[in-house]
């Protein structure tokens, strides 16, 4: 490395750091939130098994897994303006993301939910409680506590998956990377740079989770 | 009369319940026996609507209902004066110990929450469980995990408790504290429907036995003309085979 190089990713440091926390951090976050939120709804029809609906989240689930993100980006962003439905390049992406592993989790969710133990139901009927309250207040829990994992990669994955928007214009890491690259022409170090931001974010997160998973434990610890 | 099921039918597949018909008056120690298989699962879960039956009544405080066709609002009525504890106890595993217990006063009957601690804590007294409020179910040995079952069960004022072979998950040694607890209980006039293998427990602690076989009862009878003098031939088999098995 020369020194050349050297001041050239000094100088790219928080010029690629900064979109990281403006723009990727954000983009994550948002769109993990909507993929939980589809995703516990997205289980819980399942669970419940709900007539037509349950169908409609099959059908939502093979669309998703059998197509690829970055298609999915360019249906949403390039293709939807189309019949109409204009949305600014942020949006379209949260959508995107958010639709996208929400699919992902909604399957680990199912699981989750399936996994915990039947007998517990009939336990919340027999002492009153309604279908609503016995999932909200014992199945739920315990199908988040299952699933905290899996849950948890997916914000890994998505953290990585945001670098897709870079191709519909949205200036987030990689593309702020590419920018720097297209006048330098340093593509092998400030594409590591940018590579070695986002295995910081996830590596922060991985910390959490360990942290979270010890805190959360099984109820009572044992299991 | 407390309760009263006719004519109670219930297939899987094979017809299970072959028009089953009991009743418990207020007071009684109903224990049912039988052989595996014979179907007293079913009937109790048919009589708290945990199955549905295909055809059958059940006279609950001198209102009838048609098993099969009862609404949703008589079935969460009756089941507020009712309480079920099962094999395998069925602890809510997210909840504490008072958790489990008072879960059902303040979510499934809107109580107040202190109101509904301070009965919570009576019932895991009078279970010998007041000394782990705190504990998940998990912690806790079989034994202590079916007498917070039982304290659950006791806390919602229940005119019956169904009992569906309250000791049969539990190791040997275990057996004896949810026996003692369901024995007090018992001497304390509580009504109970109890399915149990506990020979013992059906003849000290029962006033009456159900004895059911292949989907039918085959004989009710006071404990002692049970044990001592089975009419029916099956009846006299079944007898005869816990003797044999003991000596
Ligand atoms: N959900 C089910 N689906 C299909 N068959 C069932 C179901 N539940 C019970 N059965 C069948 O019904 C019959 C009666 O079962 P049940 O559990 O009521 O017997 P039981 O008298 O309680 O036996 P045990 O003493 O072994 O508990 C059995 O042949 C069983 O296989
Ligand atoms: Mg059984």
């Amino acid at each position: 490395m020369t020194q050349r190089v050297l001041e050239i990713l000094i100088n790219a440091f928080w010029r690629i750091l900064l979109p990281g926390i403006k723009v990727t951090l954000p983009l994550t976050f948002f769109s993990f939130a909507l993929a939980f939120v589809i995703s516990v709804i997205v289980a819980l029809i399942q669970y419940a098994d709900v007539k037509i609906l349950k169908q409609i989240c099959r059908f939502y689930i093979w669309f998703i897994r059998g197509t690829p993100l970055l298609v999915q980006l360019y249906v949403v962003y390039y293709g939807l303006p189309q019949i109409g439905i204009k949305l600014e390049a942020v949006p379209a992406a949260i959508l995107t993301f958010g639709f996208n592993e929400g699919a992902y989790m909604a399957e680990s969710m199912r699981g989750a939910l399936e996994a915990v133990p039947k007998g517990q139901i009939e336990a919340g009927y027999c002492v009153g409680m309604s279908y609503l309250q016995i999932i909200r207040r014992i199945v739920l829990p315990q199908a988040l506590r299952t699933a905290f994992p899996s849950l948890s990669n997916s914000l890994i994955s998505m953290v990585k998956g945001t670098s897709l928007a870079s191709v519909i214009t949205i200036t987030e890491m990689f593309r702020q990377a590419q920018i720097i690259n297209a006048i330098y022409y340093e593509p092998l170090w400030l594409y590591l740079e940018a590579a070695m931001f986002y295995l910081l974010f996830c590596s922060v997160i991985t910390l959490i989770q360990r942290a979270g998973e010890k805190k959360l434990s099984t109820y009572g610890g044992v299991k | 009369m407390l309760l009263k099921v006719e004519n109670v039918h219930k297939s899987f597949n094979v017809e299970v319940l072959k028009g089953i018909s009991l009743e418990v008056n207020k007071g009684d120690v109903v224990a049912i026996l039988g052989p595996s298989g014979s179907g007293k699962t079913t009937l109790l879960r048919c009589i708290n609507f945990l199955e549905k039956a295909e055809q059958g009544t059940l006279t609950f405080d001198d209102v009838t209902y048609d098993l099969a066709t009862i609404s949703k609002k008589d079935i969460n009525n009756i089941r507020k004066k009712t309480a079920f504890v099962f094999q395998n106890y069925n602890l809510f595993l997210n909840k504490t110990v008072l958790q489990n217990v008072t879960e059902g006063l303040i979510i499934g009957r809107g109580m107040d929450k202190n109101k509904a601690r301070e009965i919570a804590v009576a019932a895991l007294k009078r279970v010998g469980m007041d000394n782990r409020l705190d504990a998940f179910p998990s912690q806790l040995s079989g034994g202590q995990q079916q007498r917070v079952a039982i304290a659950r069960a006791l806390a919602t004022d229940p005119e019956i408790i169904y009992f569906d072979e309250p000791t049969s998950a539990l190791d040997p040694e275990l057996i004896g504290e949810v026996l003692n607890v369901m024995r007090d209980l018992a001497e304390d006039g509580m009504t109970m429907l109890v399915v149990t293998h506990e020979m013992n427990f059906a003849r000290n602690v029962s006033s009456k036995i159900v004895f059911m076989d292949e989907g039918e009862v085959i004989e009710t009878a006071d404990p002692e003309t049970f044990f001592e003098n089975p009419k029916e031939e099956r009846a006299k088999t079944f007898v005869q085979g816990i003797i044999s098995a003991r000596n």
